[in-house]
């Protein structure tokens, strides 16, 4: 079963992108919407769905015997088990408790009763808060512009239909959505109760799984009204809780999928064992865009257990590769090391991080930017200022690296049927490409995701699917699981990009800030997964708000303020990584403002408080930060504090560092941290996507870097790409404010942004030395 | 074919020699709760007992484990009986994307068989799994829980 090696390839990266200069705001507007549509349809298994029908259940939605459906959002069974469909996928963020509490929440269910299934691929499912949050526009502009922006954003979302998650999105798309489920399935069991009691329905009530009759003594369980139920018609208007009234909602609950996690038995993508199943590794070219010249497989199709070698054509979202089949894994990759490959490098052989760098931060002159914030007139506040200050700053390329290598597991049955095992964030996605892999229709196509082991954006992107997908199709009836080696895993990444920004403020004679430049330079993701999803709605005329978001919408008072961002392009793909643009941004900005306060003799803390009058949500975040830290109490030698606010994913954090420095070693103690997002679902949650998004954060700080020589990532495994342990682990303290429901934000990403340049903040006031690049390098 | 004795349970496998333990239990015996992360011994996320000491399986030739009394995470709890890391995860929620999870709870049942009331140092040089959810304050906690529990204990 050897494949020949005349494929011929073609490349899938390079200079993807025309340029072409927007005429005008409107057509620009205009354009994300038609880019976005055009590409859908230029996939080929595109279709237009209807508004989603926020209720009722999908046609292949389908209920075992003893299970009824109250609306496409949950079952219950005759036992009274409630199974909630969790249209996210489970990567840490305790998605699979939050969104079930919604519902329980609205039924008045007990939530030991509740169980979780993922949902199946359908546009019900979608999430259309993730399109509507990406309108390149302050989240404090209430103007009619942004508003129509972001209604005709949160539409394309439904009729879409993309079923993803990241965006620190799932509870607010779910949010009236679920809840509505949840009273909608209460008032069917109660209907079902008052038929069963020939009784008014107004006259029962629902608590903890039963419907009761008071006047009668009459009571049943939700399991024994659940079928009779399930065929009254879905009621359209229920009212929901007030928040005042909840019980579950915004208490601690212990998370539904972690029983699983501590014996061994919750299943992930490698977890996936179907009869017959062969194993698949995989080496992918080393330069970005560059192919297979020719192959030598000869001496690996000898080894026991080897069932083919396969060269994999690149794609648009896929690197070339050369995979190897077998009975086992290890056999594979023994197998794998024996294929003698000649690669053809292409355009990019040539390409290095380090003149990538100094080429930014010469751009950062005289570079052609687009402007995402003006106010005022900058030019003349900085002609004016009575002190100026600057400022440039520099982020490397970051990986994933989440803790579960990429995996696919596919088969294709008769020629007709395909079926995927993936850990993935956008199973429409995955279903959309696996269709295209295969040369089925996307309804020939059953996605099925496991729990993933981590996922950060990084499974978003579709690459091992197709490689999968492709593999399958050459193994007729034959399931094949694709794993990539932690080596592939960190050099086939799409990374953070690699940014730089430069700073010019002016400050006023008592040391304000009057005015404001800021320039960043970079790739756009936005543009990197459309040029890999959707190639023929590549485009430089979509404004990427990711690449300048949490630097053009500062909730600081600056009266003169232009932030500008210069659009790049690079052989190293890029993509969405925790936080996004925020993740650089936030180190860049609230670094720069500490500069600030010190040349204007200020508190660091009292200086950004007297920037937030405008911004009372804001300033109480970081008040509670100075209190619950101590701020401004005295330290020991050797020690600093740094403060940092970022607000992200409609959330607010503040996080205060502790750091110690002994012989030019740092180590950081401690982290308070204090959130606002809105309403905590599940407390206990929020705080530990707190915890998680500060290590994920320290890592990048500490240690984290992708560099690139001659167009090869010269980073590989753990050692060289190093992470935080439990042992330089701070000390975590978290704070949650409710401000309210009608403030919800996200808690998956928000903890990420400020934490750098609170250590890096922190460190100066210990030493006096200011860190402007990452990792932090003493 | 290579015999074994996985969970007390002997086994016998047909696999090469140099074959880590770590694919003979996923790939061969459908052990598939110790989990892979890099191939190297890098990130603790394969760790399973040999004779009860801590052993990274990515990188144990399964031809070197003959004779040896090898403990998974299937292994771990006995019978219905969760073991004592095993309940003190859940009572902490320490697990979020759950996957280096086998490997933790195994490098910290094996720390507090071999010392049971570990000091901060003591967990920080004896537990250097790497997770990238960064559960590490949770883990931390629950581990200084069952220390605090050994020392009401003497």
């Amino acid at each position: 079963m050897n494949a020949t090696n005349n494929d011929s390839t073609t490349t899938g990266s390079g200079n993807l992108f025309q340029s072409g200069k927007p005429r005008n705001k409107w057509r620009r507007r205009f354009l994300i919407t038609a880019g976005v549509l055009g590409g859908a349809l230029a996939i080929g298994t595109w279709r237009f769905y209807a508004e989603r029908d926020p209720l009722s259940a999908p046609a292949n939605f389908e209920p075992d015997d003893d299970e009824a459906v109250l609306t496409g959002w949950l079952k219950i069974d005759t036992a009274g088990n409630i199974i909630v469909q969790v249209p996210r996928q489970e990567m840490g963020q305790g998605i699979t408790t939050s969104l079930p509490m919604l519902i329980a929440e609205e039924l008045d269910a007990d939530l030991s009763k509740v169980r979780f299934e993922q949902a199946i691929v359908h546009p019900l499912y979608a999430n259309a808060t993730l399109l509507g949050d990406g309108v390149p526009m302050r989240g404090d502009d209430d103007g009619l512009l942004a508003a129509v922006m972001r209604t005709t954003q949160f539409k394309l979302g439904e009729l879409l239909g993309i079923q993803a998650t990241g965006g620190s999105t799932s509870v607010r798309d779910a949010w009236p959505t679920m809840r509505r489920a949840g009273a909608a399935a209460r008032a069917m069991l109660i209907q079902a109760g008052a038929n069963r009691f020939s009784v008014p329905m107004g006259e029962c009530t629902i608590a903890n799984g039963m419907v009761e009759h008071a006047a009668s003594g009459k009571r049943a369980g939700f399991g024994e009204l659940a079928l009779d139920a399930a065929v009254l018609p879905i009621p359209e208007d229920v009212a929901l809780k007030n928040p005042a009234q909840f019980k579950l909602l915004g208490t601690p609950q212990k998370r539904l999928d972690i029983p699983a996690k501590v014996d061994g038995s919750a299943n992930f993508g490698l977890d996936v064992r179907i009869p017959g199943m062969l194993y698949a590794a995989i080496t992918q070219s080393p330069v970005f865009g560059g192919s297979v010249s020719s192959f030598d497989a000869s001496k690996a199709l000898t080894r026991k257990g080897v069932k083919g070698v396969f060269n994999l054509p690149a794609t648009s979202t896929s690197a070339a590769a050369i995979a190897v089949v077998a009975e086992h894994y290890w056999q594979a990759r023994k197998g794998l090391a024996e294929v003698a490959i000649d690669w053809d490098a292409g355009a990019n052989a040539g390409h290095d991080t380090d003149e990538q760098k100094s080429r930014y931060l010469e751009l950062l002159f005289d570079g052609d930017a687009r402007t995402y914030d003006s106010v005022g007139d900058v030019d003349s506040a900085l002609a004016a200022a009575a002190r100026p200050v600057t400022g440039d700053y520099f982020v490397p390329y970051l990986a994933h690296a989440a803790m579960e290598p990429l995996n696919c597991t596919a088969v294709i049955r008769d020629g007709t049927q395909c079926e995927v095992w993936v850990g993935n964030q956008a199973p429409t996605l995955a279903r959309w490409f696996a269709a295209k892999a295969a040369g089925l229709d996307s309804d020939n196509v059953t996605v099925h995701t496991p729990y993933l082991g981590g996922g950060f954006g990084r499974r978003t992107e579709v690459d091992v699917v197709m490689q999968a997908v492709m593999l399958a199709a050459q193994l007729p009836d034959t399931p094949v699981q694709l794993i990539w080696s932690r080596e592939e895993d960190t050099r086939q990444d799409v990374y953070r990009p690699m940014a730089a920004a430069r700073f010019n403020a002016a400050l006023d004679s008592n040391g304000n800030i009057d005015g404001w430049h800021n320039r960043i330079i970079g790739q756009s993701c936005t543009a990197g997964i459309t040029a890999r999803l959707m190639p023929a709605a590549a485009s430089d005329v979509m404004k990427d708000k990711t690449t300048s978001e949490g630097a053009f919408d500062l909730p600081y008072s600056l009266p003169h303020r232009r932030v500008e961002h210069i659009l790049t392009h690079e052989p190293v793909p890029v993509g969405f990584w925790r936080s996004v643009g925020h993740s650089y941004n936030a180190f860049f900005a609230e670094s720069f403002i500490d500069e600030c306060a010190h040349a204007a003799g200020k508190d660091p803390y009292e200086y950004r408080r007297g920037m937030l009058a405008q911004a009372p949500r804001h300033r109480a975040v970081l008040e509670t930060a100075a209190l619950r830290s101590q701020w401004g109490a005295q330290l020991p030698d050797g020690h600093g504090r740094g403060i940092a606010l970022a607000e992200s994913f409609h959330s607010i954090v503040a996080q205060v560092a502790d750091v110690e420095i002994v012989d030019s070693t740092l180590s950081v103690k401690r982290v308070v941290c204090v959130i606002d997002c809105g309403f905590a679902v599940n407390p206990d949650t929020v705080v530990a996507q707190m915890e998680s998004s500060i290590v994920f954060a320290l890592s990048a700080a500490l240690y984290g870097e992708i560099s690139v020589k001659e167009g090869r990532v010269q980073q590989a495994n753990f050692p060289q790409y190093d992470m935080v342990r439990l042992a330089n682990t701070p000390e975590i303290e978290v704070h949650i404010i409710n401000s309210g429901t009608e403030h919800l934000g996200g808690v998956g990403e928000p903890g990420t942004p400020p934490l750098a340049p609170a250590v890096c903040n922190a460190i100066y006031a210990a030493t006096g030395k200011r860190i402007r690049s990452l990792p932090i390098r003493l | 074919m290579i015999n074994l004795k996985i969970n007390g349970q002997p086994e016998s496998v047909d696999a090469e020699p140099d074959t880590p333990l770590l694919w003979v239990l996923r790939d061969h015996l459908n052990l598939t709760g110790t989990k892979f992360g890099c191939g190297i011994g890098a990130c603790g996320a394969c760790t399973v007992h040999m004779n009860g000491t801590p052993l990274r399986s990515c990188i144990m030739p399964v031809s070197a484990c003959t004779g040896q009394d090898i403990t998974t995470i299937e292994g771990l709890r006995n019978g219905d009986q969760l073991h004592r890391v095993q309940q003190v995860w859940i009572d902490h929620q320490v697990p979020q994307c759950g996957y280096c999870q086998s490997g933790m709870i195994m490098a910290t049942a094996a720390l507090l068989s071999q010392n049971p009331d570990p000091s901060d140092d003591d967990i920080a040089s004896g537990i250097t799994n790497i997770c990238r959810c960064g559960t590490y304050p949770r883990v931390r906690a629950a581990i200084r829980e069952l220390a605090s529990t050994a020392t009401d204990d003497k």
